[in-house]
């Protein structure tokens, strides 16, 4: 497919990277990217992508936006509290890039919808607020074989990992199960800085795009941990679980699971915990 | 020594960098290895970048000449 001389211009700086140029662009062009929530992680996530020009963007969220959101979900503004934040985030991205196909799943996912959502996608990124959406994710991603970005955030911290099923460690490689309900941190006590929300969910758009690239090294078997108030990033090794109860080789779950609402409060306030 | 025959041109007056080094790094990505490539650039500041970016993607600039207030180089794809 040739470039038109608008898309050289508006890609022009990044066709011109080694690993990019034009068979690179077409390849971001033709990409499809499934971003979950489109929260602090999902909003700036998607906002990169779009400027990228990744080819099909699908929103997942069925929140409206509130006031709250606004310190760092940046693809929402004051005009659009009240409206559902998948037309939002639609609005934005179009905005930013019109050549961009962005398509609304204004649902929540759960055990029954997830897998035809995400069947049409290539890439998948996890930009959910609670440990059900997160389980179900992974299951389904590693169930059906779908690399999936990871991030979870929570006060001045975030982390990251890509999961690709069958070559790396999944989310339950790390966390076979997800917390009893006393040890999740109450919404207050969760509290969120806007820039390590914009600072991982930017890092989940560099790990679609180096696949999409098929360049670099993605973050497989590697968990980045940023802290803000120490400005530092570390990285943590993570193996793959021989006993891993949904991506071993004698896996204990093997349809997908709706765990319950750890949080009464997550629509109104957001509880990013992790 | 005889000029080989270019197998691909652009006349890249009036385009600005960095548009001028991307369309050139464009048209190179359909050639075969060995292909050559003419194009047409501005002095100054075109001339100061596009030559040293088409060197450090690793393509071989086999010749340049003035013409009037342009440059006309061939570069050999690598
Ligand atoms: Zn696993």
């Amino acid at each position: 497919m040739a470039l038109t001389n608008e898309q050289i211009e508006r890609y022009s700086r990044q066709i011109i990277l080694p690993n990019v140029g034009g068979k690179g662009q077409d390849k971001i062009l033709k990409s499809r990217v499934l971003v979950i929530g489109t929260g602090g992680l999902g909003a700036p996530c998607s906002f990169y992508l779009a400027a990228a020009g990744v080819g099909k963007i699908g929103l997942v969220d069925s929140d409206k936006v509130e006031l709250n959101n606004l310190q760092r979900q940046i693809v929402h503004t004051t005009a659009d509290v009240g409206i559902p934040k998948v037309e939002s985030g639609k609005k934005r991205l179009k905005a930013l890039n019109p050549e961009v196909e962005i398509v609304t799943h204004g649902m929540r996912l759960d055990s029954s919808n997830i897998l035809d959502v995400i069947k049409e996608y290539d890439i998948v990124v996890d930009g959910s607020d609670n440990f059900p959406t997160r389980y179900l994710v992974n299951d389904a991603c590693v169930i059906s074989k779908k690399p999936l970005v990871h991030a979870g955030i929570f006060r001045y911290d975030g982390q990251i990992m890509t999961i690709l099923p069958g070559t790396g460690p999944c989310y339950r490689c790390l966390f076979p199960e997800p917390p009893p309900q006393g040890a999740v941190p109450s919404c207050q006590e969760g509290g969120i800085l806007g820039v390590v929300a914009g600072a991982l969910g930017v890092l989940q758009a560099n790990e679609v795009l180096k696949f999409v690239l098929s360049t670099g090294d993605m973050l497989v078997g590697r968990l980045l941990i940023f802290n803000a108030l120490d400005s530092t990033f570390r990285t943590v090794k993570v193996p793959r679980d021989k006993d891993c109860p949904v991506c071993s080789e004698h896996p204990k779950i093997t349809k997908l699971i709706d765990y319950q609402e750890f949080c009464n409060l997550r629509t109104k306030t957001d509880c990013s915990v992790k | 020594m005889e000029e080989k025959k270019p197998d691909a041109n652009l006349d890249l007056r009036g385009v600005v960098c960095p548009i001028n080094f991307v369309k050139t790094k464009l048209k190179l990505e359909e050639l075969n290895n060995g292909q050559i490539l003419e194009i047409i650039i501005d002095a100054g500041e075109p001339m100061a970048n596009v030559p040293r970016s088409i060197k450090e993607e690793g393509h071989k600039i086999v010749k340049v000449d003035k013409v009037d207030n342009h440059f006309r180089l061939l570069i050999e794809k690598a």
